[in-house]
């Protein structure tokens, strides 16, 4: 038994003011995070605040793109087509909720190495997702 | 302050419909009302305290108060999805010890099961909702994020699927009593096992019913409760706790119920070894495992075993829980479970319980609940009752 990994339609994400950057540098194949200049935690999703140390001196940084599954969930009777939602904790040391792609569902792992890719929502928005590295 | 001994849940009342297409939501919360208040032995003008959560219709309490008729001076909506009733208990004790009001009126009602909602749905909770694009095109839906949650749990401790499917074939020994319980049948750990997997390692035997109905309850200041004539049941602890993703740091192996729970147990100044009964929010098997733990009534990591081998059926486990059958058996109602752990611990308490089912000397019980969900952000609400 195997499920191979097969496209979908992604919903489209609803921005809110101030998300527009970060999906514009998905669109270049780039995963940005934010990080505070006071207390240099990163956090994610992104914020106009550090919610850590609750400075607004926030910024976005680039992520490496790579990571460990933290946990995940092929999810097989939501819809026609099964796909594997989880959670992967980047190297920088913060888990992002995503989905894992372009391989077989059954092979996917707790404590998996992975790096970043890109899926496109129905409107072409760019997802950041992540396949086996 | 402390609320112990400062409230009683005098009325109780769960709908006993579990599919209503032929009703509006705000004609069950009403039904509900109603059959709180003549529980209680009261007139719907004795209410001057009303609580409501999302289910009800409306801007906050407002519509339910003006569909009821209710002349109200304390009114409170608290939203922490299905743990909002078991908030509200707290916050009617407060309300109440603070002389806010003197009868406060609690409802939950929803048709979820005529109006085809699932847990296999990608959902949005309105406009402007910071995480959600960052959440939803990657399709979180109840069922997965739950499941996200017991494969970490297994990861990390060891538990089984097996052990999981304990908590589901307790439930249905309970349901097998309850005339209004939505699956009354008797099911095994090998038939939740071999039911289809909705969200690894989640079958849809791990999952609650989806059930249309509702409940209420009616919270009384002391003198109030001893000039009636039902069994006195005093709330002796109550906390509430949400939990969330943290930024980022997240911790997917426990739930808020490890920081309400202590401090429940604290204010009540009891132990988990004086709980005779105790309902636990069960959406999925997986939240029954994880709030035992984190209530303290076994160690962490151990509520695989602690779950298994019929340790949860009433009668001849150690544990009994959710003797109503629970949302995995009875009735989940506007998909929000914590009205009717209240409801079950309080018959419980007054010896109302099925016979077959109903704990022996049964003085103290806890009602626990976790809304939203255990795969991002939740609410968690515990609270502590004694029979006097």
């Amino acid at each position: 038994m195997a499920t191979p990994y097969q496209d979908r339609k992604l919903p489209d994400p609803v921005l809110n003011v101030g998300d527009a950057h970060y999906f514009e540098a998905a669109g270049q194949g780039k995963l940005l995070l934010k990080k505070c200049k006071d207390c240099n935690e990163v956090h994610h999703f992104p914020r106009g605040i550090c919610p850590f140390c609750f400075s607004t001196r926030v910024d976005w940084v680039e992520a490496k793109g790579t990571g460990t599954i933290y946990t995940y969930s092929v999810t097989r009777r939501a819809g026609p087509i099964a796909y594997c939602i989880a959670y992967v904790t980047l190297d920088e040391g913060i888990s992002v909720l995503t989905n894992i792609v372009d391989c077989d569902l059954d092979t996917v792992k707790i404590g998996q190495k992975v790096k970043l890719t890109f899926k496109k929502t129905e409107n072409g928005t760019a997802m950041p997702m992540f396949a086996p590295a | 302050m402390t609320i112990k001994g400062k409230a009683y849940i005098a009325g109780a009342y769960e709908h006993p419909t579990r599919k209503a297409p032929d009703k509006s939501v705000a004609q069950l919360h009403a039904e509900c009302a109603k059959g709180a208040i003549e529980d209680a032995g009261l007139v719907k003008d004795d209410v001057d305290g009303y609580f409501c959560a999302g289910d009800a219709p409306g801007m906050g309490g407002i519509s339910m108060a003006n569909y009821m008729g209710l002349k109200l001076r304390h009114i409170d909506s608290t939203d922490t999805g299905g743990s909002s009733y078991l908030v509200h208990v707290g916050h009617a004790c407060e309300a109440i010890a603070s002389g806010k009001c003197n009868v406060a009126l609690i409802t939950l009602a929803g048709r979820p099961r005529s109006e085809g909602s699932s847990g296999t749905q990608v959902r949005s909770r309105g406009t402007g909702v910071p995480e959600e694009p960052f959440e939803i095109p990657y399709g979180p839906v109840t069922v997965n994020l739950y499941a996200m949650a017991a494969m970490r749990h297994m990861y990390q401790y060891g538990t089984t699927a097996e052990q999981l499917a304990w908590v589901k074939v307790a439930a249905s020994h309970h349901a097998q009593h309850n005339p209004n319980a939505m699956l009354r049948e008797v099911v095994t750990v090998k038939d939740v096992l071999e039911s289809p997997m909705v969200a690894d390692p989640l079958h849809r035997l791990d999952c609650c019913v989806v059930s249309d109905g509702g409940g209420a309850l009616i919270v009384v200041r002391p003198e109030i409760a001893k000039k009636l004539k039902r069994p006195l049941v005093k709330i002796i602890g109550t906390a509430e706790a949400p939990k969330h993703t943290m930024g980022g740091k997240l911790d997917l192996t426990y739930s808020g119920a490890a920081w309400s729970g202590p401090r429940a147990f604290e204010e009540a100044g009891v132990k988990q070894s004086d709980v005779k009964y105790a309902s636990i929010y069960d959406s999925f098997t997986i939240t029954v495992v994880m709030q035992i733990e984190d209530l303290g009534f076994c160690k962490k990591g151990e509520g695989g075993k602690f779950v298994a081998d019929g340790n949860l059926i009433a009668g001849s486990g150690k544990f009994p829980f959710n003797t109503d059958g629970g949302g995995l058996c009875n009735n989940h109602p506007a998909n929000r479970g914590g009205m009717t752990k209240v409801i079950e611990a309080v018959r419980q308490l007054r010896g109302e319980a099925h016979p077959a089912v109903q704990v022996k000397n049964c003085d103290i019980a806890l009602a626990h609940g976790t809304g939203g969900s255990l795969g991002h952000r939740h609410g968690s609400a515990t609270v502590i009752m004694e029979r006097e």
